[in-house]
């Protein structure tokens, strides 16, 4: 090892980076989804709409020069996608699942479409805050460059789990969500909430997509996904829809996602492949471990179904 | 004081009395209301008695705004009023209770009474919340903890809450509908007595619609009796018996009567014999532990219980949808696991609760449901590869005339049927055949007189014919009715036993509370 090396430390540290760098689109993914969950319905089609985010904010970046800018589109772009899944599934008889599903590959397919002429361009990265000038390792320095949108989403999650209990607007989506009947006794209109709570939902998807074309890996193109959308539907499940638990159950997700580079980068040349899988074996254990057949599952909105 | 009142119109704590005249409500050509006139004064306690579709739920959508009636007027307070809405309902302090808990439940108490007033601000000052929530707990005479998710309350709590959420919300008049169905008779008692004293107090009008009599008798002032859509009576509570008040309530019909019970043989073999079983509850944190239950051939052996005590838990165990994790459960002397081929073998039948959602495929037909134990055996015994639909149909047929069961036709969908032929249906698809073991829980929940009577004297006579018998029930007159010996069960176990002849009230009450 080289005297700038810090050996096996590099493993934890790389875990750590690695962990707040992949966790990042999960983080907004699911919170998006935790809202619209909350309400009483899954959108399966965040997929597609983190995709188009994705393209949307780098087109919008590239465009205009502006990483924020970009950011905002996405969130439009998310916003409308919520609306239609939404909209549609007001009628009676349409299934929310099937409608995701739909949606899914109509948003991945648009975006394809849409943004081959980005594919070369090169957009402007949305910038981080570097908190480790105290060290002198710049592995040290380079794992504490966290970025903004992760800073942001840590605040969200702990502002959504307030809002669920202190806002008029959390009351009512979780009045939404756990029963329509008591909704409508009370003069809501169930179809409305969630209307506006799946648009939310994909605004907030439509970020995470924008953080893997302006932060990490940075660069548009047809592959910049690896079902981080569909993965985070699952963790809000498994984070017993409460947003500070999608938020640590991203890290989680991010950490274990990050151990095979880190392997990797310390000189594990052997098996490491395995150590990709790592994210997915950990979210089955933990779901085979905390799951029962002969128990329901606390937490779970009343009104959520997969027979509409 | 706090303003804790929705609207500024009727003062808190003071009753406004209600009057319809001529309420007369059409659906198309079917009069479901016809000339309907009551007057409930200010500060009474009034009991709107009626069998199923009699009208009564007709009539209190009519006040509340729900529905808009085709003739006929409603005054509050001797001042005539147009009801629109629900919403214009509350304007004059009219509140409904509704059969089924309209509370959210994984909302707390508070959270539930905060988010429905009219309005809420943006955001909740909880501190500021609490204490004026608790200020006006003060006033009332019932005691509920509102920090906890709803979910997690007992029957008898939410519905004190659902009352509780109607006064904090300023009505003064409110109507209740069924309220003690799901209530222990003690928790019943207490909660009348306590909305009686408010109505003494003049702080609360109540319309109750109830078909239990000793309720009525005991809290109310009087009462009005609806048959049809018609006003079949009413009158002061004190000037009229049981006697007359059914007599209006359901007319010159004729009730299937129970057959006069045999005794029970001494030496009667066991049929159903449960030991030492454990299973943990849907919940998974607490356990159910049924030391010893068995149940002979001829006898009825009744459970009592608040609902969520462990019934729904035990009747799982013993359907096989829930594994136990000790114990053993035997059918006429041999391990049962609720297998299909078990449940063949030894005729076990088996009548659950909402049997629509439990015991039917709702969309499939009639004839269908109705095959369900015969569908995949052959006359000759034998398992059959292709459905006999024609002796299908006739076996359909003669189990819906035997039964009386009231269908458009045989291959309407099962889930167009009203909850008392339903119930009939799977009583005939369960009853039919030998049947050695049958299991029943809450088989008369929600449904009327005849229903109810009918369906009782099929139990007593399969009984009397040498059937085991075990009916889980959350209605005592029910049991001491029907069954031989009657068990309580309460937080997961069987707590007390009694012969039904010289049972307590009292005593079971006390065991169901879980004083024991």
């Amino acid at each position: 090892m080289e005297d700038t090396g810090i050996g096996l430390w590099g493993v934890p540290l790389a875990i750590f980076a690695g962990a707040i760098r992949v966790s990042t689109p999960f983080i907004f993914v699911s919170l998006g989804e935790s809202i619209t969950e909350r309400s009483g319905r899954i959108n399966l089609g965040l997929e597609g709409t983190l995709v188009f985010g994705a393209m949307a904010a780098y087109a919008i970046a590239v465009m205009s020069n502006s990483p924020w800018l970009g950011v905002l589109a996405a969130m439009a772009t998310g916003a409308v996608f919520g609306l239609v899944h939404g909209w549609i599934c007001k009628f009676p008889r349409v299934n929310d699942i099937a409608i995701g599903i739909a949606m899914m590959q109509f948003g991945l397919g648009l975006a394809f479409f849409l943004g081959k002429p980005f594919i070369q361009p090169v957009a402007p990265h949305l910038p981080s805050i570097p908190l480790g000038g105290w060290s002198d390792l710049p592995q040290i320095q380079s794992a504490l460059n966290i970025n903004v949108l992760f800073i942001l989403g840590a605040l969200l999650s702990m502002v959504f789990w307030w809002a669920f209990k202190n806002t008029r607007v959390g009351l009512i989506l979780r009045v939404v969500g756990d029963s329509s009947d008591a909704a409508r006794a009370m003069g809501l209109n169930p179809d409305t909430v969630r209307l506006l709570a799946t648009a939310v939902g994909g605004s907030l998807a439509a970020v995470g997509g924008a953080y893997l074309t302006l932060f990490y890996p940075g660069s548009w193109n047809e592959g910049i996904s690896s079902g981080q959308g569909l993965m985070a539907v699952a963790l809000v499940i498994f984070a017993r829809w409460n947003p500070i638990g999608c938020f640590l159950a991203a890290l989680l997700f991010g950490g274990a996602g990050a151990l095979g580079p880190a392997l990797q980068s310390v000189g594990v040349t052997q098996g490491y492949y395995l150590f990709y899988a790592a994210p997915y074996v950990l979210t089955l254990a933990i779901l085979v471990a905390t799951s029962s057949p002969t128990r329901s599952l606390a937490g779970a909105p009343g009104a959520l179904s997969i027979t509409k | 004081m706090i303003q804790i009142r929705d609207t500024p119109l009727p003062r808190a704590g003071k009753a406004v009395g209600i009057q319809t005249i001529g309420m007369t409500m059409r659906f198309g050509s079917f009069t479901a209301l016809d000339n309907v006139s009551i007057d409930v004064p200010a500060g009474t306690f009034h009991a709107l008695l009626g069998e199923n579709g009699a009208g009564k739920s007709t009539l209190v959508k009519c006040i509340m705004g729900f529905y808009h009636q085709t003739s006929g007027s409603l005054s509050v307070d001797g001042h005539e009023v147009s009801v629109q809405s629900p919403k214009d309902a509350a304007t004059y302090g009219l509140g409904m209770v509704y059969q089924n808990f309209t509370l959210v439940p994984s909302l707390t108490g508070a959270e539930n009474l905060v988010i429905n007033r009219a309005h809420v601000p943006a955001v909740i000052n909880w501190a500021k919340e609490r204490k004026e929530l608790a200020a006006f707990m003060e006033r009332m005479p019932f005691k509920i903890p509102l920090d906890r998710p709803v979910r997690e309350l007992a029957a008898g709590e939410k519905q004190k809450l659902e009352i509780v959420k109607q006064l904090y919300l300023g009505r003064s008049f409110l109507i209740l509908d069924e309220p003690t169905s799901v209530l222990t008779p003690a928790e019943a008692d207490e909660m009348l007595g306590l909305v009686r004293g408010m109505t003494e107090r003049g702080e609360l009008t109540v319309l109750m619609i109830s078909h239990k009599f000793h309720e009525v008798t005991r809290f109310t002032d009087a009462v009005t009796v609806l048959r049809r859509g018609n006003m079949a009576g009413s009158g002061l509570v004190k000037d009229l018996t049981t006697k007359d008040m059914a007599a209006m309530m359901i007319g010159d019909v004729k009730l299937a009567e129970l057959d006069t019970r045999l005794p029970v043989a001494g030496d009667a073999t066991p049929i159903l014999v449960v030991r030492d079983v454990k299973a943990p509850d849907r919940t998974g944190l607490k356990m159910i532990d049924i030391g010893n239950l068995t149940v002979r051939a001829g006898e009825i052996v009744g459970i009592a219980g608040i609902s969520g005590n462990g019934q729904k838990e035990l009747t799982e165990v013993l359907a096989g949808q829930r594994p136990p994790e000790a114990g053993s459960i035997t059918v006429k002397g041999s391990l049962y696991g609720a297998t299909r081929r078990e449940t063949r073998i030894n005729n076990v039948r088996f009548i659950p609760e909402e049997p629509l959602n439990n015991a039917c495929a709702p969309k499939m037909t009639v004839t269908e449901n109705l095959a369900f134990r015969t569908f995949d055996v052959k006359r000759e015994g034998g398992d059959a590869l292709w459905l006999d639909m024609k002796s299908m149909r006739k076996r359909a047929a003669s189990l819906i005339s035997d039964f009386k069961v009231k269908t458009a036709s045989h291959s309407s969908p099962i889930a167009s049927l009203s909850g008392g032929n339903v119930q009939r249906a799977v009583l005939a698809r369960e009853l039919t055949g030998d049947v050695d073991l049958l299991i029943v829980s809450n088989p008369c929940f929600g449904l009327d007189f005849s229903a109810v009577a009918e369906i009782r004297a099929r139990i007593m006579k399969a009984r009397n014919s040498g059937t085991a018998v075990l009916l889980l029930s959350e209605d005592l007159d029910e049991l001491l009715e029907m069954s031989d010996r009657i068990m309580v069960m309460s937080d997961g176990r069987l707590v007390y036993e009694t012969p039904a002849l010289s049972a307590d009230i009292s005593v079971i009450g006390a065991h169901m509370a879980g004083h024991h």
